[in-house]
C-alpha cells in the first residue's frame, strides 16, 4: 500500500524523523487555517501518488493567506497525469542549502536490506543512477544485525555528504531504518533529504510503501485504507475478500491461483484480446466465492465476455462446476461465460455444466486454456 | 533418486490439529508419505487418525527421528514455527503459509543462514514438494503427477506458482512423461529455496534428465537462474514466465510478483533464459509441448 506524502511524513514523525510543520487540507479555507499554524512562508503541495507534481504546477510557494487561497484553489481539483488532487499538504517553507537522497528497500537478490544514499538529491534517483552511478552509495544490511550509527556515518562520508551534515544524516538514516523495519515498509524513501542553512537535516518529502501482509500488527494503518485510491470495482472486490486488480480490457477473468490468473491475462492478450481485470479466486472456488467474483466482474461496464479458468488440484472440478451453476442463479450476467475446467474431476465438472441447461450463448466450455481464450476474445469483439 | 525428499523421508506436520494441517497432512500420508508426527503446543498426547501429536518439535524429533517438517500455521505463528523446526535439527522445512510479512521473511532467511546452515526452508507461500510415488509434502494433488520411469527420461519441475505447477504436472502426465521431483519455491519476496538451489540439485540428480521451470514477474530470481544455467546446467530445459501483460507497480496476487522501476518484467526474464539456451513457451501448454519435444530427442 502506497502512502501519500503527508501520510508518509506522519509515519516518519512516529519514528522521530524531522519533517516540516504542516497540515492537510481538502478545502481552500482549511488550507488557509493550516497555513497560519505552519507559519508563513508556506508551500502548498498537491497530494497525488505520481511523480512530476512540481512540473505540473502542483507545488507552489505562498507568502500570505491570499496566495494560499489562490494556489490551493488552483491545485485542489487539478488533474495530474490522471490523478485527481483531493488534498493539499501545506507546510512551512524550508531554506535549502543542499539536497540529498536516502532510501531503504529489500534487495531480493541479496536477500538483505539495501540503503541507497546520494549527495545528489531532489532529482529522480533513476536519473542519477543513469547519469552518474558512482554518485549513489549502496550499503547492504543484514536484517539480523541492523544498521549502526557508525555504519550510517561511514555511508554518509562515502556518499560525499558535506561534513557539517554527516551527523544529522547518520541520525536520520538510523531512524529511517527503524521506520523501514519496525514500520514494515516495502520502501522508505526521502527525496530530497535537505541540509538547512542552520545546519539541521530534515526530510522534505516522504515516499512510503507499506507491506500489506504486516497489517495485522499495525492497527494504525487502518486510517490509510480510507484514503487508498481504488476504483469502484476494486472497492467491491476488497469487500468480498477477493484478489482483484482492475485493468482496461473487455474480457473479464476469473482463475484459481495467482500464477494461473496472470497466465490467463497473457493468453488472452496473445490471441488478440485484452483483459478487464486480474482476479485470483484462490483454492476454494466454491459457490459463494464464485458469486462474489461474478458480481465484481459484472459491475464492470466494459466487460463483453467472461473467461473462467480453473485448474482442479485439490479443488475438484465437479465442486467448481456446482459453484458456477449456483452462482449463475444468484447473478444475472450481462456477458457470456466461457469456462475452461481441467485437472481433478474435470470431466464430471463439464458434465454438470452441460446438463445445467444454460444456452450456449450464455455459458460454454472449452477443453484447453488457449481454446477458451480464443472463444472469450471472439465473444468480446 | 529424487531431490530433497524421497520414500525414506520422515515428516512431521506443525499445525496438524488445525484445518489446513489436518486436511493436507492426512492427504500426504494417504499418498504414501511417512507422516510420523504432528506438533501443536498444548495438544501433546492426542492423535490425528493415528498420527501422534507432540507439544513441540524437539519432542517429536526425539520420538520419531523425523528430518522434515510441513508447516501449516497462520502467518503470525509461522516465523517462530520455522525457527523451532531448525533448532530441533529438522533439515528440510516446507512452509505453505501465505501472508508472512517480508521483514519477517528476511530475518528468518538471515537467521537460518547464520545459525542453522544445515536447515533448508522451502517457501513460504509455496505448494510444497512432490517426488512422485515416494513423498508428497504440501498441497499438491498427488494423482496429477506422473510417476518417474526407471529407464527415463524423467523431468524435474521447479516453479514459483502453485496452480501453474499443477498445470505443468498435468501437461507432462498427458504426454506420459515421468517426473522425478516437482518443487514449488513459492511466490514471496524472500523464498528460502531459490531456482538456483533446485537447478543445482536437478543437475546432480541421475534420475532427472530434463528440467522444466516456471517463473513469474518480479525480482531477479529467473535472471540469476539463467546465469547459473549458462555456467552449470547441461540438462535440456523448457520454461514459461507468467505476467507478460501485468501492469507495472501492482502486486499480482503473489507478494513477490510485481514489476517495479522497469525491473522484473516477464520479457527481460524470457530473454535471459533464452540466451542461456532454455526453450521458452509463451503459455504453459507450449512449455509442456516443448518439453515433450525435448524428451523425444532424449528417448
Amino acid at each position: 500500500m502506497d502512502l501519500f506524502e503527508y501520510q508518509g511524513k506522519q509515519y516518519f514523525a512516529r519514528y522521530n524523523i524531522p519533517v516540516s510543520a504542516g497540515g492537510i487540507a481538502t478545502t481552500i479555507d482549511e488550507a488557509v487555517r493550516v497555513a497560519a499554524d505552519a507559519r508563513y512562508p508556506v508551500v502548498v503541495k498537491a497530494q497525488v501518488q505520481v511523480g512530476g507534481r512540481g512540473k505540473a504546477g502542483g507545488i507552489k510557494l505562498a507568502n500570505d493567506a491570499d496566495e494560499v487561497r489562490l494556489h490551493a484553489g488552483n491545485i485542489l481539483g487539478m488533474n495530474i497525469k490522471g490523478h485527481l488532487v483531493k488534498r493539499v499538504w501545506v507546510e512551512h517553507a524550508s531554506d535549502i542549502s543542499e539536497e540529498y537522497y536516502a532510501s531503504f528497500t529489500l534487495d531480493r537478490a541479496a536477500k538483505q536490506h539495501l540503503l541507497m544514499l546520494s549527495a545528489q538529491g531532489g532529482v529522480e534517483i533513476e536519473v542519477v543512477a543513469a547519469q552518474d552511478p558512482t554518485a549513489i552509495v549502496r550499503l547492504h544490511i543484514n536484517p539480523i544485525d541492523g544498521l549502526s550509527t557508525e555504519s550510517a556515518r561511514q555511508a554518509a562520508i562515502e556518499a560525499k555528504i558535506s561534513d557539517k551534515a554527516i551527523d544529522g544524516v547518520a541520525d536520520i538514516l538510523v531512524k529511517l531504518y527503524e521506520c523501514f523495519t519496525k514500520g514494515d515498509c516495502d520502501l522508505a524513501e526521502i527525496n530530497p533529504l535537505i541540509l538547512k542553512p542552520n545546519g539541521e537535516v530534515h526530510a522534505l518529502d516522504a515516499k512510503v510503501s507499506l507491506d500489506g501482509n504486516a497489517a495485522f500488527r499495525h492497527p494504525e494503518w487502518e486510517e490509510y485504507s480510507a484514503t487508498e485510491e481504488l476504483d469502484a470495482r476494486e472497492k467491491l472486490a476488497r469487500e468480498k475478500g477477493l484478489q482483484y486488480i482492475g485493468l482496461d480490457g473487455t474480457v473479464g477473468i476469473i482463475a484459481n491461483g495467482a500464477g494461473l490468473a496472470m497466465s490467463t491475462l497473457d493468453v488472452v492478450n496473445q490471441v488478440g484480446g485484452s483483459a478487464a481485470n486480474f482476479l485470483d479466486i484462490g483454492g476454494g472456488a466454491n459457490a459463494e466465492l464464485m458469486t462474489a467474483a461474478l458480481e465484481v466482474i459484472n459491475s464492470d461496464s466494459k466487460v463483453r465476455s467472461i473467461l473462467i479458468n480453473i485448474f482442479g488440484g485439490i479443488t475438484r472440478g465437479d465442486e467448481v462446476a456446482k459453484g458456477i451453476v449456483e452462482a449463475m442463479h444468484h447473478v444475472k450476467l450481462r456477458a457470456p461465460l466461457v469456462i475452461r475446467l481441467d485437472g481433478t474431476n474435470a470431466e464430471e465438472g463439464r458434465q454438470i455444466l452441460a446438463s445445467a441447461g444454460f444456452p450456449e450463448s450464455q455459458l460454454s466450455t472449452r477443453p484447453t486454456m488457449l481454446e477458451a481464450a480464443h472463444a472469450a476474445v471472439e465473444l468480446a469483439k | 533418486m529424487a531431490i530433497f525428499v524421497n520414500q525414506h523421508t520422515k515428516v512431521i506436520v506443525q499445525g496438524l490439529t488445525g484445518g489446513q494441517g489436518r486436511f493436507h497432512g492426512l492427504r500426504n500420508r494417504d499418498y504414501g508419505t511417512q507422516v510420523v508426527a504432528g506438533v501443536t503446543p498444548g495438544k501433546e498426547g492426542q492423535d490425528v487418525e493415528g498420527i501422534p501429536v507432540f507439544g513441540n518439535v524437539a519432542d517429536a524429533v526425539l520420538a520419531t527421528g523425523a528430518t522434515a517438517s510441513f508447516i501449516a500455521v497462520p502467518p503470525k505463528a509461522a516465523p517462530a514455527a520455522i525457527l523451532e523446526a531448525a533448532r530441533a535439527g529438522i533439515k528440510f522445512v516446507v512452509c505453505i503459509t501465505e501472508g508472512i510479512p517480508a521483514q519477517d521473511e528476511a530475518r528468518i532467511f538471515a537467521t537460518l543462514l547464520r545459525d542453522y546452515p544445515m536447515t533448508r526452508l522451502l517457501g513460504p507461500n509455496c505448494p510444497g514438494i512432490i517426488s512422485p510415488g515416494k513423498c508428497n509434502i504440501g498441497i499438491t494433488a498427488g494423482e496429477i503427477a506422473q510417476l518417474p520411469s526407471e529407464q527415463g527420461p524423467n523431468v524435474g519441475i521447479v516453479s514459483r506458482s502453485g496452480t501453474l505447477t499443477y498445470q505443468a504436472l498435468y501437461e507432462l502426465k498427458q504426454q506420459g512423461i515421468g517426473v522425478s521431483t516437482c518443487v514449488g519455491i513459492g511466490g514471496d519476496p524472500v523464498p528460502g529455496t531459490s531456482f538456483v538451489d533446485c537447478l543445482a540439485q536437478f543437475q546432480a540428480d541421475p534420475e532427472t534428465h530434463a528440467i522444466m521451470m516456471i517463473g513469474e514477474i518480479g525480482g531477479s530470481a529467473e535472471e540469476e537462474a539463467a546465469a547459473f544455467i549458462t555456467a552449470h546446467v547441461t540438462k535440456p530445459m523448457s520454461a514459461y514466465i507468467a505476467g507478460v501483460t501485468a501492469p507495472a507497480g501492482k502486486k499480482m496476487g503473489h507478494a513477490g510478483a510485481i514489476v517495479s522501476g522497469g525491473k522484473g518484467t516477464a520479457q527481460g526474464k524470457m530473454e535471459s533464459l533464452r540466451a542461456a539456451g532454455v526453450k521458452i513457451g509463451l503459455n504453459p501448454t507450449e512449455a509442456g509441448a516443448l518439453m515433450a519435444d525435448i524428451v523425444q530427442t532424449i528417448r
